[in-house]
């Protein structure tokens, strides 16, 4: 089996989120970045993969040169073999289209992305390659089976879950539930050496036309103060949440 | 020309999200000045969708559970049958999983966590909540049909009465490569995402035992129940109650958070509640900054009381 697991080089979960250039873009200075948290659950889940059923497991992300730290990172948790698509990501539509294409070329069983990258919380990347490929897709996947061709995945609903049978070529946007918190792998020294000797290829995009774009950014309103109500007089509470608040 | 929505249902009534969607499409339709047409799947009475606006109903009979590949390709036919130039969706979870695939299906520039009407229509450009709430950003969509994913809870319920006209509309139904094989879900309890208030309890309530207390004042709010992210690694209550970042996302009326500290990464995710209540030990906990209303004291003696004086409250404005 093969695997293709898309890693999105997002801002770490604590950072402070800032704006350059009139508001126009997404200030990076001094911001920490990560694999984006739902893909590093979908990453450990490949491994399980290549570790009990002997798949093998590339990792591929669209960006420019400076994600290649976050696609090492991933080479040292274990994947095989990193590809990097050198454009700079925009919308969904063209990441996706990007994407399908590598995933296409090599032939991929199983595609592993998240259900959404925690910057842009799109969520489109991974139903629009499963578009594309016409391959079967399950979204909010949180726990994965593969036999042969068949797969049997659960998929949180609203309210509960559904369980859901389908076959390969398979997309998925996984997230956390796909493997426990405590099974994620924080690479140790010997990953990180072997990462090093690893194959991290930079293929050219083909620069498809985007069809949703940032035109400028803007940060929250800050909010007015809290009112502190003493914790014996709980009246009080119900009477602001009612007569104030109106959510009574 | 015209709007569409597309308007989800449970158990054969319509949801409140899909109400406004409905709110939401009938506004879109004047600021364009088109009418607005809904599909809506297996619903006994659409009588109430005349109340929000809606001009023309399709009305689709399919038989099996929900499955985002058929009901993407069905949208996709009554768009065209339309001619509708803007979809609106909600943020529910089956949503999410058809809009990218109906977005592909017709070449459709699709923006998800819109959190209010298009600033202006030429060219196309709506305010999206992004970073997890932590920032909105204006989009553009440059494609001739636009595809918009409404935030729950951002617009809210506006009623415009119109005369509404019925179709029943038989698309062609396609089978789907995903089939569902069982659901699990508890019927008895409102889900976090449809719930006008969320009670939600962290690390603070010390272990699972002391669940009840979280239960009972959902009980008497008819609250849907929520929990930080260690709460849930821990084992303490199912991953399905993890709210935050990387849990599920909360847009209620209102949340009230019980012995949680108040993470950014916890913040990030409940953020867009509308009205915030903390009952925190710790008055230094960083949730006071985040909350309108606060509490410090401890949870296994403030939430009693909450509990017993809301009953009352309830008796007494039933
Ligand atoms: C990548 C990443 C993603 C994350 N995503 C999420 C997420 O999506 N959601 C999330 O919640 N967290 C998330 N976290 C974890 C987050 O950083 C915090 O660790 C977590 O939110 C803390 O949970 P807590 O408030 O329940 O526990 P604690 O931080 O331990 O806080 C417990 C609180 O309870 C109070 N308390 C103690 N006793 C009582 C009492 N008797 N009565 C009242 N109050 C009491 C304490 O004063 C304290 O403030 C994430 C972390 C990372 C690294
Ligand atoms: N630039 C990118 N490179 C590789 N994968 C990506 C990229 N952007 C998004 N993805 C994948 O698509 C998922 C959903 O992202 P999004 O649609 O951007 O919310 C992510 O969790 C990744 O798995």
């Amino acid at each position: 089996m093969k695997i293709l697991v898309c890693i999105s080089h997002v801002p770490d979960t604590t950072s402070k989120i800032n704006f350059t250039e009139d508001n126009s873009k997404f200030d990076s200075n001094a911001v920490q970045f990560v694999i984006n948290p739902n893909d590093e659950f979908g990453l450990t889940r490949a491994m399980w993969f290549k570790e009990r059923q002997g798949a093998s497991v590339d990792v591929v992300n669209v960006g420019g040169a400076e994600t290649e730290p976050t696609l090492r990172k991933a080479l040292a948790i274990g994947a095989d073999a990193a590809i990097r698509i050198n454009t700079t990501a925009t919308d969904g539509f063209a990441v996706a289209s990007e994407l399908s294409k590598i995933a296409k070329d090599g032939d991929y069983d199983l595609i592993i992305a998240g259900r959404e990258s925690i910057d842009y919380n799109g969520g489109v990347v991974p139903g629009m390659m499963a578009a594309s490929l016409g391959a079967s897709f399950v979204n909010n996947c949180i726990s994965l089976e593969i036999e042969g061709q068949n797969a049997t995945a659960v998929r949180e609903i609203d309210g509960g879950k559904e369980t859901l049978s389908t076959a390969l070529p398979l997309v998925i946007g996984g997230q956390k539930g796909l493997v426990e918190e405590s099974d994620l792998k924080i690479p140790n020294m010997r990953g990180i050496m072997m990462a090093r000797k690893k194959p991290l290829r930079v293929v050219e995009a083909e620069n498809i036309q985007e069809k949703t774009r940032t035109i400028s950014f803007e940060k929250p309103a800050p909010r007015g103060d809290i009112k502190m109500v003493d914790a014996e007089n709980i009246d009080e509470l119900i009477t602001l949440l009612h007569n104030e608040a109106k959510v009574l | 020309m015209s709007v569409l929505v597309y308007i989800e249902s449970e158990n054969g009534s319509f949801k409140k999200a899909a109400l406004e969607v409905a709110s939401y499409g009938r506004a879109m339709a004047n600021a364009l000045n088109s009418s607005l047409s809904a599909v809506v799947f297996n619903a006994d009475d659409v009588s109430t969708l005349s109340n929000y606006g809606v001009d023309k109903v399709l009305s689709v009979k399919i038989t099996g559970d929900y499955n985002a590949e058929t009901y993407a390709d069905i949208l996709k036919q009554a768009v065209e049958k339309e001619q509708s130039k803007v979809v609106v969706l909600s943020s529910s979870a089956d949503c999410k999983y058809l809009a990218p695939l109906l977005s592909f299906g017709l070449d459709a520039g699709y923006v998800p966590n819109v959190v209010d009407l298009p600033e202006s229509t030429a060219p196309f450009q709506v305010k999206r909540s992004v970073f997890t709430n932590k920032a909105f950003s204006k989009t553009e969509i440059s494609t001739e049909i636009k595809i918009i994913g409404l935030s729950n809870n951002a617009f809210g319920l506006a009623e415009q009465a119109v005369s509404s006209t019925v179709e029943v509309f038989n698309p062609e139904i396609k089978p789907s490569k995903v089939v569902v094989k069982g659901i699990d879900k508890a019927t008895d309890k409102v889900s976090i995402a449809d719930a006008d208030i969320v009670v939600s309890a962290g690390r603070g309530l010390k272990g699972p035992e002391n669940w009840n207390l979280v239960e009972d004042l959902a009980k008497v709010l008819g609250a849907a129940t929520a929990c930080s992210k260690p709460v849930s690694d821990l084992g303490w209550r199912p991953h399905s109650e993890h709210v935050g970042q990387t849990g599920k996302p909360v847009a209620s009326n209102l949340y009230i958070a019980i012995g949680i500290s108040g993470a950014i990464q916890h913040l990030a995710g409940v953020n867009s509640s509308k009205v915030k209540v903390v009952i925190n030990t710790d008055p230094e906990a960083p949730f006071f900054k985040a909350a309108d209303y606060g509490i410090v004291g401890d949870a296994f003696e403030v939430v009693p009381k909450l509990i017993e004086k809301l009953k009352a409250f309830k008796a007494q404005n039933a």
